[in-house]
């Protein structure tokens, strides 16, 4: 028989048990969040493909065209690509991972299961379209008849470093708009500013060699370094303390974030 | 999980299914945690002085008011008891089982469950509009705790129970009310706890439907498992459950045969009464209101087309010269009818000593939802009030709309509609005529 103890100010012990017990729960979650982004569109999960193509365009005529950036030899939509494909998994995963919580605010005050899930199972949901849109980078490379470097088996490490990323300020952007519901604002803002603060649009070593370690703090920085060098070659490319700096962010942003969720999560029920 | 063992179960019943130990919940109802500036607070309270933080936090605690909806409850519940959890809106009935299904946190005290738990707060929680019945099954089901392969097995008994088996495939948006609840109802109940809480689910759905979920509940009772219900029907509270727990301002007032704690929960709204419904400055009280039906019994349960009669009995130590009452009835979003001495001028020439005046309300045309009747007596002077327009019993609507004539397909919504239902007929463009009154038909 199994035997529960629930007590004033103390987490439960058995939260991470909990976990592992509603694991299918998070499955489900993030299945109906999936059956349920494109029911009764007509473009369907194609929207997957659009966006990052449509913004790939932009970006390269912009940037590449009108701004007359380097490339570094490299076809300049490919070396947009590259860069979106984080990017639009990270900004996505923000935008639904913070409404996640306060969108089922109805199943939040009705039943238990560890809100992690909820957090978790929505962005894992961007994490399937992202795995869409890179499907486009084959017929891409087959057009621009380029060959991927060796390095593309590294490519796995900085896909977990974006994941890390995106879990990281998914759970803080959630847990946050609980109570403060001013983030329903700050998010797009964080989205739209990003796409220049980071190098989506342009390489990273554009920017001035004495100002590199601290353009390096964003850690999308670092992971579009770390994609485009894995995905397109070219080691002058890559600004390794960058790439440092972007694996400390992640952890910390990621323990940081689990930390503040845990915190919170005992009164969502209460202040939702 | 030595601790917990060796401290937490102060009578070491093995029996127990549930101990509550010394349990709080304390709210805060701060007027700073108005919508929009909370951030707007955190910020300013964090850029200020650590000096002025540790200073705004104590004055936080004298500015907000603090409340207690639970507090110092402790019972055990032993395997196999059916427990109903009756009080007024507000006792703390719902933070009880709120804790107890773990949405949310003891501020003290605590808990100890032995067995699987399961509750039901509300039926139909977590479906979606955009998925189909067979999907939803699963998320559902998912959602109050089944397994996959769980749900998987039960799947064709579920769907069997529900009866919408052609539908199974089809958006549930698209369904009927009536379908939805079945087909939400068909989940819950085919989940196994050991121990199941239910909250209400009675006051939604039709007669019909309530029936079969009392019924659902009652096999599940004989089976041996433990049952809280919380509920403000006390007629099935004192059917379903052999124990009953009554709570009072977030306190335990008393706990015994389930039988006995209604009959003082009903007694203590009247002596409740006598204590605040009284106005000293012209010595009178109003002793007791009572509600009966046509047949003279005394209830808080009616039929639609039922009389409701309307005891007031008073004490007035002093005659009052032809004073002036008001009785109203509520329902949940405001005034249904009144009976009013104001605007008839059947008023009494004095009042002294102890007496009754009685209002009955002839077949009243109200729909299954729970109601308040409200009391407000006026001196001759009629600028003078001796007793505020106040809240004095409570009384439900319950009953099988078809038995009624009613067969709309949305029936169900009759829960959340105008209560009121003025006798009326149809007068259809083929010719058709139909009368719908809130009168039993002949059976």
């Amino acid at each position: 028989m199994t035997e529960l103890l629930i007590e004033a100010g103390r987490t439960e012990r058995q939260y991470w048990m909990d976990l592992w017990r509603y694991r299918e729960l998070f499955y489900f979650l993030a299945w109906r969040d999936m059956l349920v982004r494109y029911k009764q569109t007509f473009v369907g999960v194609g929207w997957s493909l659009i966006r990052p193509l449509l913004t790939m365009a932009v970006l390269t005529v912009v940037f590449g065209k009108l701004g007359k950036m380097p490339s570094g030899g490299v076809p300049y939509p490919l070396l947009v690509f590259c860069g979106m494909l984080p990017w639009q998994f990270f900004s996505t995963a923000m935008a639904e991972s913070g409404n996640s919580l306060v969108m089922n605010s109805n199943l939040i005050s009705k039943v238990y299961f560890p809100r992690l899930a909820i957090t978790f199972s929505s962005v894992s949901v961007s994490f399937v379209d992202f795995l869409i849109s890179a499907v486009f980078l084959v017929p891409l490379m087959v057009w621009y008849r380029y060959v991927p470097p060796a390095t593309v088996f590294f490519l796995p490490v900085f896909v977990m470093l974006v994941f890390g990323a995106s879990l990281g300020v998914g759970l803080w952007v959630s847990a946050l708009m609980v109570e403060y519901r001013d983030f329903r604002f700050i998010v797009p803002f964080m989205v739209q500013f990003g796409l220049y603060l980071s190098p989506v649009g342009f390489q990273s070593s554009v920017v001035p060699q004495r100002f590199r370690l601290f353009y390096a703090l964003n850690p999308m920085v670092g992971i579009i370094d770390g994609f485009r060098w894995s995905l397109l070659g070219g080691e002058s490319q890559i600004y390794w303390p960058g790439v440092a700096i972007a694996v400390l962010d992640v952890i910390i942003l990621f323990i940081s974030g689990i930390w503040y969720f845990r915190k919170t999560e005992q009164t969502f029920a209460d202040v939702i | 999980m030595n601790e917990a063992e060796s401290s937490s179960n102060p009578t070491g019943d093995p029996d127990a299914a549930i101990t509550i130990d010394n349990l709080g919940k304390r709210y805060t109802i701060g007027h700073r945690r108005a919508n929009g500036d909370g951030l707007r607070h955190a910020l300013e309270s964090a850029v200020r002085s650590p000096l002025r933080w540790v200073r705004s936090a104590r004055q936080r605690k004298q500015q907000d008011t603090e409340f207690w909806a639970l507090r110092n409850v402790s019972f055990q519940i032993r395997q196999g008891e059916v427990v109903g959890i009756i009080g007024r809106n507000g006792a703390g009935k719902s933070t009880l089982l709120r804790i107890l299904s773990r949405i949310t946190c003891p501020t003290e005290g605590r808990v100890r469950i032995c067995g699987r738990i399961a509750s039901l707060l509300e039926v139909g929680t977590g479906f979606h509009q955009e998925l189909t019945g067979r999907e939803n099954i699963f998320l559902n089901g998912a959602i109050l705790g089944m397994t996959r392969a769980e749900i998987i097995r039960k799947f064709d008994e579920i769907v069997a129970f529900s009866e919408i088996e052609e539908f199974i495939d089809t958006p549930v948006k698209r369904y009927s009310s009536g379908m939805y609840v079945r087909l939400a109802f068909a989940v819950a109940a085919h989940l196994e706890p050991e121990i199941l809480i239910v909250d209400e689910v009675l006051a939604v759905g039709d007669a019909t439907f309530q029936k079969k979920c009392l019924g659902k509940m009652g096999t599940f009772a004989q089976s041996g498992k433990t049952v809280l219900f919380v509920s403000h029907n006390m007629e099935a509270v004192r059917s379903l459950c052999q124990r009953g727990v009554w709570l009072k301002n977030g306190r335990l007032q008393q706990d015994g045969d389930a039988n006995d704690v209604i009959d003082a929960y009903f007694d203590s709204l009247s002596t409740d009464l006598s204590s605040s419904c009284a106005n000293p400055d012209y010595g009178l009280a109003i002793q007791k209101v009572t509600l009966k039906n046509q047949r003279g019994e005394e209830t808080g349960q009616f039929c639609p087309g039922d009389d409701l009669v309307v005891e007031v009995a008073y004490n007035a130590q002093r005659r009052i010269e032809r004073p002036l009452l008001a009785l109203g009835v509520l329902g949940v979003n405001g005034t249904c009818f009144t009976s009013n001495m104001l605007l008839d001028g059947q008023r009494p020439e004095s009042l002294e000593g102890t007496g009754k005046i009685t209002c009955t309300f002839r077949s009243i045309p109200l729909l299954p939802q729970s109601y308040t009747v409200k009391l407000m007596l006026r001196a001759a002077t009629i600028n003078d009030i001796i007793i505020t327009y106040r809240e004095v019993a409570y009384f439900n609507v319950a009953g099988d709309l078809a038995d009624y004539g009613y067969k709309g397909e949305f029936v169900t919504w009759a829960s959340r509609s105008a209560p009121v239902v003025v006798p009326y007929e149809w007068r259809l463009p083929d010719g058709t005529v139909v009368d719908v009154a809130l009168k039993r038909l002949a059976p």
